[in-house]
């Protein structure tokens, strides 16, 4: 099993990783065979089994509306690629 | 010194034969003589582990020491280290110094641990062989040809090679049993919601779970009890209390019903890690331990949900690598499109990349449902087959994995063979089930790993049955050749 060509670019697009030409073809065949793996749960019959999202159905617990975290800007920010006057630089975003 | 178990090393530590600062030079001179071999060591903080070693003598000397106080361990390179590199064995992070602690790294240093470094990894956890590392292959220090498993292979070879008494490590999909069974270490994957996962990096939030290897059982039980915490930090710790799971390592297996599930002996099983595995059982049956055959019929299924629903959670956990932040940016981006796509294709290695593009391929719309969906239904029919098995049994054991350890570069194009490394592993992570290996004999001169899994918070359980297993075997204190 392969997968188009188009789908792949597709993916890329959407997982946002530049894929270059020469390797679309072995990306797809590889991709192609996990998806021929995975396509094994297609032929199980699941009718009235609920999804499981957690082990022990835990829910998220609610805790109080207060202010917990500490202003640690300049420490998180010395880890960043950019920075000026407290904000991220990234590309110009607007033209 | 490097022979002695951590509970020796506390002892000798508490009754002053040797002291902290004597213990951590020595792995830390056999860190820097012997891992050249084996690569299991991304980053050595051996300024930091002699200061924190002087302080663990201090407290030492003064009477007030807590638990581990003075034993130097590694921690995988996926738990955040204040100050020091996390790389998560990936090109991408490779500049990144978090500015905090994991919590299972502030619990270490809470019970006086000394880090000697962060070890080596599949890239973002994701590997059954060690060979995705951005920092390089590591070597089994049974047959440097041969693959130390994975992710966790860094901590499992540390171990082995006797570079650390003790390490942390990360199991999403066997991440810590696999690497324990082919490289002769015993380690634990806890329950699911039974160890923070704060500050350990994302890869599957509903799988991911940490968990320690050391070379005993009862050292993964001291390491556990320093690891195990309830968190508020992170939403899906559960809250419980953690026991001593030292208290109860003497406890006898009479009496122990062993579930011993038929199709974890199916075909693809090497023959030699099946007769070291039933040698095993009938040992623990020898000690009045009872084996039951049972059946988890969809155990087969568990490798197709597992790479449909780890994948589709690592693409969502991983789009925050975008070299906006933290971590690798592309040179010269035209746009905020370019710097994404570059940043994340020049950052990430292949089989991260595969898995993301796998993962958003499960997730797009018109599949969600054919794939995560119907892998979430399944994944409820093998949490089933668990919660039917555990009305009759104690524990469930087999084999850790499907033979000993694989030649490097044998499974290199073939994701899927690789995949099934992991298929007597997958299942437990995927019902939330805490699994084990422990080392249980050997074939063509490589250790095989004999898996135990408890019912959700048993651990203790495990941790016994395995103890009275190394207390009549002595495959745990073999040592790959020059080592010892």
């Amino acid at each position: 099993m392969s997968i188009e060509r188009s789908e792949i670019e597709k993916l890329a697009t959407l997982s946002r990783i530049a894929i270059n030409e020469e390797t679309i073809s072995e990306v797809s065949q590889r991709l192609g065979s996990v998806l021929e793996l995975v396509d094994q749960l297609q032929a199980v019959n699941t009718d009235g089994v609920e999804a499981m999202s957690h082990p022990m159905q835990a829910t998220q617990r609610l805790r109080e509306d207060e202010v917990t975290e500490l202003n640690r800007r300049e420490a998180l920010q010395a880890v960043a690629p950019e920075t000026e006057d407290g904000l991220f630089l990234v590309p110009k975003v607007i033209e | 010194m490097h022979n002695l178990t951590i509970a020796e090393l506390v002892k000798g530590l508490q009754s002053k034969e040797f002291t902290s600062v004597e213990l951590t030079q020595h792995f830390l001179d056999r860190i820097a003589n012997l891992d050249p071999a084996y690569n299991a060591v991304i980053t050595v903080t051996a300024e930091q582990a002699l200061q924190a070693a002087a302080a663990a003598d201090q407290r030492l000397a003064a009477g007030n020491a807590p638990d581990l106080c003075g034993v130097p361990i590694l921690h995988k390179d996926i738990f955040c280290t204040d100050g020091v590199r996390t790389s998560c064995g990936s090109k991408m992070l490779d500049n990144f110094i978090p500015p905090y602690n994991a919590t299972v790294v502030e619990n270490f240093e809470q019970a006086g641990a000394v880090v000697l470094g962060k070890t080596n990894m599949d890239e973002f956890a994701m590997g059954s062989s060690n060979e995705t590392s951005f920092y390089g292959p590591v070597k089994n220090p049974w047959a440097t040809d041969s693959v130390p498993g994975g992710s966790s292979g860094g901590s499992a070879a540390a171990v082995a090679a006797r570079l650390a008494p003790g390490a942390t490590a990360t199991d999403t999909g066997g991440s810590i049993r696999q690497p324990a069974a082919l490289c002769g270490v015993s380690g634990i994957k806890p329950t699911y919601g039974r160890v923070s996962r704060w500050g350990m990096i994302a890869f599957a939030s509903s799988l991911d779970q940490g968990g320690p290897m050391a070379r005993t059982a009862e050292d993964c039980a001291l390491l556990l009890n320093c690891m195990a915490s309830y968190d508020d930090k992170d939403s899906t710790c559960i809250d419980r209390e953690v026991p001593d799971y030292t208290a109860t390592l003497n406890n006898s297996v009479k009496g122990l019903r062993i579930g011993v599930p038929k199709e974890y002996f199916s075909e693809g099983l090497h023959p030699g890690t099946e007769e070291a595995v039933r040698a095993a059982l009938a040992d623990l049956e020898a000690q009045g331990a009872e084996l039951v055959e049972i059946s988890l019929p969809n155990s087969a299924l568990s490798v197709p949900a597992y790479y449909v629903i780890a994948p589709a959670e690592a693409s969502a956990n991983l789009s925050r690598f975008d070299g906006s932040r933290y971590g690798y940016r592309c040179e010269d981006p035209k746009d905020l499109q370019d710097m994404y796509c570059r940043s994340r294709a020049e950052g990430f290695g292949e089989e991260v990349q595969r898995r993301i593009l796998i993962g958003t391929y499960c997730l797009s719309a018109g599949y969600y449902d054919a794939y995560y969906g119907k892998a979430q239904q399944v994944r409820q029919l093998i949490q089933q087959d668990f919660v039917s098995a555990f009305e009759n049994v104690d524990l469930i054991m087999g084999p850790t994995c499907p033979s000993p350890a694989f030649k490097a570069g044998s499974k290199g194009d073939d994701p899927v063979a690789m995949y099934l490394e992991d298929i007597y592993t997958i299942a437990t992570n995927l019902a939330g089930l805490p699994g084990m290996s422990i080392p249980c004999g050997m074939v063509e001169d490589k250790p095989v790993g004999l898996q135990i899994i408890g019912n959700y918070f048993d651990e203790a359980r495990m941790l016994n049955a395995a103890h009275q297993f190394q207390q009549t075997t002595d495959w745990h204190t073999q040592a790959p050749e020059g080592i010892a």
